[in-house]
């Protein structure tokens, strides 16, 4: 029980910081946290599928593009309000993610990797080919008079902030409770040894897809957040890139934790930015940062933490 | 009455047949040794049963009904309890969360952490409660794999190889513990130990090259001569 008081007061003291930060914070990071913690929103849905369930997949983007386009597209288009809208880029990425883990579960390892690569890139193709509709690589700027949420005006930097640290906070705290609950104790048995967990009388592949749509559900709701909260969609959020970067702030924040994807975003983004500002070769600072990380602990940040100090940590 | 019979059942990997027509009927409440030489088939016959292995020809019957097409996890659902001859438990888990995954699908939640406390406490385990199954020694993730099996409180209970690494002292403990369980449930146990079939079994099954050699009490299966051909001479 002392632990369960542990954990829990860790991540409501996180989620007490970063409220009290915005009072403190000047513009520059203000703005940076807001969307540090929309990203990091993206990367814990990631975390459920491949940190806690051991699925690797290559196809996020795909999920955070059709929240985001679930959400711009109706607002663009059909004359949606914020709510609905947003509504709408939660159930565009839930049913994307049922309809793309029924194809890919089939397959496991590298091909369960391929496949999802694949979809991405199909998503982002069509995105492109559709540029009528969503201007392509280009893409398109959400109005302000359209980001008004439930009379919040979102395009406002203290709500901005307040929306996404909402966000940040549900997705924590479904996070949490996910992974302590028996349902997320079964993933976790079957990213050990899915035959064991078969044979134990669990239908592996039923719980397999649900955390396969819970985690792209999650992601949408990032995507979705991020076209309304800054106002803009475009192509290259479905591209490649973009299913990287939740693998890259997972496996440095420590696949498997809780806060792992928070604390890995944060790092990769002021990384990047800090060393931005000293050199323009700023991404080979990143590029040998990441490796010495990736050496030194390979359990990322807060793996490693957990490894060291705190044994508890979920 | 009868819990499972096999009729027929055939295995055979590319060229190798490692089970061969295979025709078994274990009566409910018996403790039923199978055994055999080295490769002889026996862990491929229990697969099909448990269902981790779809048979090549052939069908399964538990408690009157034909399971031969359900899918493992549903075989384990209805009562088939199956622990590996290759240790298999979570490394990376603790003791607990080792047996509490495999009692949550069987037992009303409430009753979940007495029922892991008293399963680990049997096996002499209750003392590693919270340390990760991974650094157990070989014999201590035997006797936690075992406890994984019963805690299912299973109509079926098929134990592969459970002897295998266990200190002598540990055996007698596990031969107590089949004594207790032969009281509410029916065992398929796979073993090489002789003293632990001999004093254990109500019958026993011999396979040879995935063929039915004999089958008996222990007694009759001791002094069977093709069974010593075939087993006991080589042992
Ligand atoms: N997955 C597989 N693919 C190919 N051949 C297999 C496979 N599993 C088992 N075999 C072969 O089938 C035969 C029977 O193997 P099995 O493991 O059932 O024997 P066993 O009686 O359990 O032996 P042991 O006493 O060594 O555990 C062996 O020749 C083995 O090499
Ligand atoms: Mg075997």
């Amino acid at each position: 029980m002392n632990k369960t008081r542990r954990v829990i007061g860790l991540h409501l003291g996180l989620l007490a910081l970063l409220f009290a930060l915005q009072f403190v914070l000047p513009a520059y990071h203000h703005g940076n946290l807001a969307r540090i913690m929309v990203l990091a929103s993206y990367a814990i849905g990631y975390n459920i599928l491949f940190g806690y369930t051991g699925l690797l997949s290559l196809g996020h983007a795909l999920f955070f593009a059709a929240g985001m386009y679930g959400l711009s597209l109706t607002i663009q288009h059909a004359g949606f309000t914020a709510a609905p809208a947003l509504l709408t880029g939660l159930i565009a990425g839930a049913a994307v993610s049922a309809a793309l883990a029924l194809l890919a579960l089939r397959t496991a390892g590298v091909a369960f990797m391929i496949v999802t690569l694949m979809f991405a890139q199909a998503g982002y193709l069509t995105i492109l080919y559709f540029a009528q509709y969503t201007r392509g690589d280009e893409g398109f700027v959400i109005q302000a008079a359209q980001r008004v949420l439930w009379g919040i005006d979102l395009s406002e930097p203290t709500n901005r902030y307040f929306a996404a640290f909402i966000l940040f906070a549900t997705c924590l705290l479904v996070s949490l409770a996910l992974v302590r609950a028996p349902f997320g104790r079964t993933l976790i048995a079957i990213r050990e040894n899915e035959e064991r967990v078969r044979m134990l009388g669990y239908n592996t592949f039923a719980h397999k897809l649900a955390a396969m749509i819970i985690s792209g559900t999650i992601s949408a709701s990032a995507g979705a957040a991020y076209g309304l909260l800054f106002g803009y969609a475009g192509a290259s959020f479905a591209s490649v890139q973009y299913s990287i970067f939740p693998l890259l702030w997972v496996l440095l924040g420590g696949a498997g934790t809780v806060l792992g994807p928070f604390v890995g975003t944060l790092f990769m983004f002021y990384l990047i930015d800090l060393s931005s500002g000293i050199t323009t070769a700023y991404m080979l600072i990143a590029g040998v940062t990441l490796i010495v990380l990736t050496l030194f602990a390979p359990q990322g940040l807060v793996g490693e933490l957990r490894r060291r100090v705190w044994r508890w940590l979920p | 009455m009868t819990l499972l019979s096999t009729r027929g059942l055939t295995k055979s990997f590319g060229g190798l047949q490692a089970v061969t027509n295979v025709d078994l009927d274990l009566p409910k409440g018996e403790v039923r040794a199978l055994i055999g030489p080295n490769g002889a088939g026996k862990t491929t016959l229990v697969s099909l049963i448990c269902g981790r292995l779809a048979p090549s020809s052939g069908t399964v019957t538990f408690d009157d009904r034909a399971i031969t097409d359900l899918p493992a996890h549903k075989r384990v659902q209805l009562g088939i309890a199956y622990t590996f001859q290759i240790t298999s438990v979570f490394p990376r888990l603790s003791v607990r969360e080792n047996v509490a995954l495999a009692a949550r699908r069987h037992i009303p939640k409430p009753d979940v952490p007495a029922a892991v406390d008293s399963a680990l406490a049997r096996v002499g385990l209750k003392n590693r409660i919270d340390e990760d199954a991974g650094n157990l020694s070989y014999g201590h993730q035997r006797l936690l794999e075992i406890a994984m099996g019963f805690v299912q409180q299973p109509r079926l209970l098929i134990l592969d190889e459970p002897t295998q690494g266990l200190a002598d002292h540990e055996i007698e403990n596990f031969k107590a513990l089949i004594n207790d369980l032969r009281k509410v449930t029916t065992i398929l146990l796979i073993e090489h130990n002789m003293s632990v079939v001999m004093e254990l079994a109500d019958r026993v099954t011999v396979l040879n090259f995935g063929e039915l050699l004999a089958e008996g009490t222990p007694q009759q299966i001791h002094e069977n001569a093709e069974v010593q051909a075939a087993y006991l001479g080589k042992g």
